[in-house]
């Protein structure tokens, strides 16, 4: 895992002091709430619904044991004894008070973590591949990578008042775990001719307009990765729209120029930045990545499971992921329990999940962008060991990528752009098709909600997607099929006229009452959509 | 009846205008008529409360019930999580606000 | 706009600037906009508005002597980028940011290559002296000077 050097402790101490002050002048009457409103957001700290929210990053989603235990510590401290894990990697606590919020980041600062630039119109915290590292079907760690970014994009002066918000994800990987081509900037690093360089994706987003981002470079020397994305930034900095804010993302820039004009300025703009070398040294990656190394992983290590309890296979066959060492797997603890709140955990439960880490996971974890948390390097011997506690602590939900598996925004219940609450909807559907026993029949099933047009619940991404709505003071929910944010990116579509709370979890059931009934062997929902199409589920949800 | 709402600036709780000062209780806010503007002018200007807002609710004989259902949830809280909203031991709570 | 106000009061005056990093005489000089700037030879101080591309100006840095940096709200972040493209080609002269400037725009102003402030309503001295002085270290290359700290790692 990266560590702060002297400097990059510095940089966050110094950062916790100006926000100290900045609080300081909005408290005094120096800053009007207008002033101030995007200062704090610059800083993670939102006027929600109830109260102030403030967003933690964690960069690349890795986080060591000690970081986990801060977590939860802030949220016995701080807030009110929980966290919510966010879709892009982040930790958000909701109950957070002004005038305490500098000393909260001073803790944070303590153990190597911040809230930089986790709202406001600047560059977000960039996010990997939960398995990076570990996965076995990755190129190289990508997280280096991204960590090269979170310095560059760091207070970056040219770069803190753009347009809209700008995220960026960094994979390694032909299988795409990070959303990629839906972020303003998604890069892929890849191998052309025995060379490491980096595919560029740029103009993909969801909210209103989603769109899937072009690939406007394939190949990008590793020693001209910022100055490329510089050249991406300036280019959108200068000429996104600012008339209206629905239109300020990358992606309305490079839709409305077209990907080849926006590619060819960008190009025009990268070949002059070149000269002003603008380049952090590659000796500077390279004294990034040895902090990425393998763990000591033991070998010779057995790599058979006993099967014996049924409860536990289960676990093993929906929540565990292959890796790259033999004897080890990424064990990933579903933040998901039947009728609960997606991606919430308790101080007790993060406590209890720093611990395992530590004991069982070389002292790490990761979060993932569905809202659960991984633990990457975990001995295949020591699997029923982890299951049990994880079980007895009602994190050992054996429901990874299942329909229980839903990403829910906060929605109405905590959040003041919303128009209908996403969680008890969630909630519900996971305890109807729990009930019913039905989960496992279903196989690979990614439900997602958002409770309103901003898509933070990647509605448009959801092999089954729900949009909350505000239908004349009234919660409304359409349904949206076929959609996906993997590798084979694609946005879901609309399946007609909405429907109220109970009538969602109903069309969810008959939705999926189709596909069980016209599936081919090994078609997941997805699959069988994309061969059916629309029709046969509009018809059995609207009829005739 | 027209009822303003905003939130604490230090602590960012949710509150109501109640005539005199900001209460954490929707029951206790009272109709505020045209005089809106210049309430929310002065306690802002005060640095008393923070984003506030007018808007419309009635007083029926449980309280005061705001118009629109964002409006109470905030009065309320989550209603994922009863046990942190400002009537966690009342099951009837939840009906009022959806 | 540029047209209803006469040349001679458009833009600031040297008793507007409140913060200046540079031992040079102020500029006293009536700006003009971009436009007008590029249809007439003798002009030396020009000011730039969000909308306006910095670029047009590159064929004259050797006569400009003044360029003023509007910034009529804080968050459009345009005039960042003209600053440092005009920096990147060789300007030397006056860059002299004005218009919605806070406190917390400080830092970042003088990184893009601003040398001059003129904030609409006058700051407090102490409260930008901590702005100015506030980052011992950058993590990126800008429009100043200063070596990022990816490159101090390695000397």
């Amino acid at each position: 895992m990266y560590k702060y050097d002297s400097y990059d402790q510095a940089m966050v101490d110094t950062r916790v002091e100006e926000f100290r002050d900045q609080t300081r002048r909005r408290l005094e009457g120096k800053l009007s709430e207008e002033q101030f409103r995007p200062l704090r957001l610059m800083n993670g700290l939102y006027l929600q619904l109830h109260a102030y929210m403030l967003r933690v990053a964690i960069p690349y989603g890795t986080l060591n044991s000690a970081q986990m235990h801060a977590l939860a510590d802030i949220a016995e401290k701080y807030d009110r004894g929980y966290g919510h894990f966010t879709t892009r990697q982040n930790i958000q606590y909701n109950w957070i008070k002004l005038e305490e919020a500098p000393d909260l980041l001073a803790d944070l600062a303590k153990v190597e973590m911040h809230a930089i630039q986790t709202s406001g119109n600047c560059i977000r915290n960039i996010s990997s591949d939960h398995f990076a590292g570990v996965a076995a079907d990755e190129l190289i760690d990508p997280r280096p990578y991204a960590e090269l970014l979170r310095q560059w994009s760091s207070f970056h002066p040219e770069f803190s008042f753009l347009p809209r918000k700008f995220k960026i994800a960094v994979i390694a990987a032909e299988k795409d775990r990070a959303a990629m081509k839906l972020h303003d900037i998604g890069i892929q690093i890849v191998e052309r001719n025995g060379e490491i360089g980096a595919a560029f994706y740029v103009g993909g987003g969801m909210g209103r307009t989603p769109m899937i981002a072009p690939c406007i470079r394939e190949f990008v020397p590793l020693d001209q990765l910022v100055t490329y994305a510089e050249a991406c930034l300036r280019v959108y900095n200068r000429y996104g729209r600012r008339d209206t804010k629905y239109k300020a993302r990358i992606k309305i820039l490079v839709h409305e120029l077209g990907a080849e004009e926006y590619t060819r300025q960008v190009e025009e703009e990268f070949t002059h930045l070149l000269e002003q070398g603008v380049e952090p040294p590659l000796a500077e990656l390279e004294r990034i990545k040895p902090y990425f190394a393998d763990p000591a992983f033991e070998t010779g290590l057995p790599t058979e499971i006993d099967r014996s309890d049924p409860d536990f296979a289960l676990w093993v066959d929906t929540n565990t992921h292959p890796h790259k060492a033999p004897g080890y797997v990424s064990a990933v603890i579903s933040l998901k329990p039947v009728g609960g709140i997606p991606g919430d955990a308790s101080t007790e439960q993060m406590h209890l999940m720093a611990e395992l880490s530590k004991e069982y996971s070389f002292d790490e974890s990761r979060v993932t962008h569905t809202q659960n948390i991984v633990l990457p390097h975990v001995k295949i011997a020591d699997l029923h060991a982890l299951w049990t506690r994880l079980d007895a602590a009602g994190l050992g939900s054996p429901n990874l990528d299942t329909i229980e598996d839903i990403i829910a925004c906060p929605g109405l219940d905590y959040c003041s752009l919303a128009n209908a609450r996403s969680i008890p909807i969630a909630q519900q559907i996971s305890e109807r098709f729990a009930k019913k026993g039905r989960t496992q029949e279903l196989g690979e099933l990614k439900l997602k909600i958002s409770g309103c047009i901003n898509a933070c619940g990647h509605h448009h991404a959801g092999h089954i997607g729900i949009l909350g709505v505000d239908k004349k003071g009234v919660e409304n929910y359409q349904l949206l099929l076929g959609g996906s944010e993997a590798e084979d990116t694609a946005l879901a579509k609309i399946t007609g006229r909405g429907f109220d709370e109970e009538g969602i979890v109903n069309a969810v059931e008959t939705v999926t009452d189709i596909y069980l009934d016209q599936r081919e062997e090994g078609e997941r929902f997805l699959d069988t959509y994309r061969r059916i199409g629309m029709e046969p589920f509009k018809e059995a949800l609207y009829g005739e | 009846m027209k009822i303003l709402t905003g939130n604490d600036l230090k602590s960012g709780a949710v509150v109501w205008w109640d005539g005199t000062g900001w209460s954490l209780y929707v029951d206790e806010a009272v109709d505020v008529g045209d005089r809106a503007d210049e309430i929310i002018a002065r306690e802002q200007s005060a640095r008393r409360v923070n984003s506030a807002y007018s808007l419309d609710a009635e007083r029926d004989d449980k309280g005061v019930r705001p118009a629109h259902i964002k409006d109470r949830v905030r009065a309320l809280g989550p209603t994922v999580r009863p046990d942190l909203t400002l009537k966690p031991k009342d099951p009837e709570a939840m009906d009022w606000v959806i | 706009m540029a047209n209803e106000v006469s040349e001679t009061d458009f833009g600031t005056s040297p008793d507007d600037v409140q913060f200046r990093f540079r031992d040079d005489e102020v500029a006293d000089h009536a700006q003009v906009t971009v436009d007008s700037f590029l249809e007439q030879t003798n002009a030396v101080a020009v000011r730039i508005e969000p909308g306006d591309d910095a670029r047009d100006l590159l064929p004259f840095l050797d006569r400009l002597q003044l360029v003023e940096v509007n910034f009529p709200v804080f968050g459009d972040g345009r005039g960042y980028s003209s600053a440092r493209v005009l920096r990147e080609a060789g300007y030397t002269g006056e860059l002299r940011a004005v218009g919605d400037i806070g406190i917390d725009q400080l830092a970042y102003l003088r990184r893009c290559g601003f040398d001059a402030f003129a904030p609409e309503a006058a700051l407090d001295e102490e409260d930008a002296q901590a702005a100015f002085a506030r980052w011992d270290n950058v993590y990126q290359h800008a429009a100043d000077a200063r070596r990022p700290i990816p490159e101090l790692r390695h000397e």
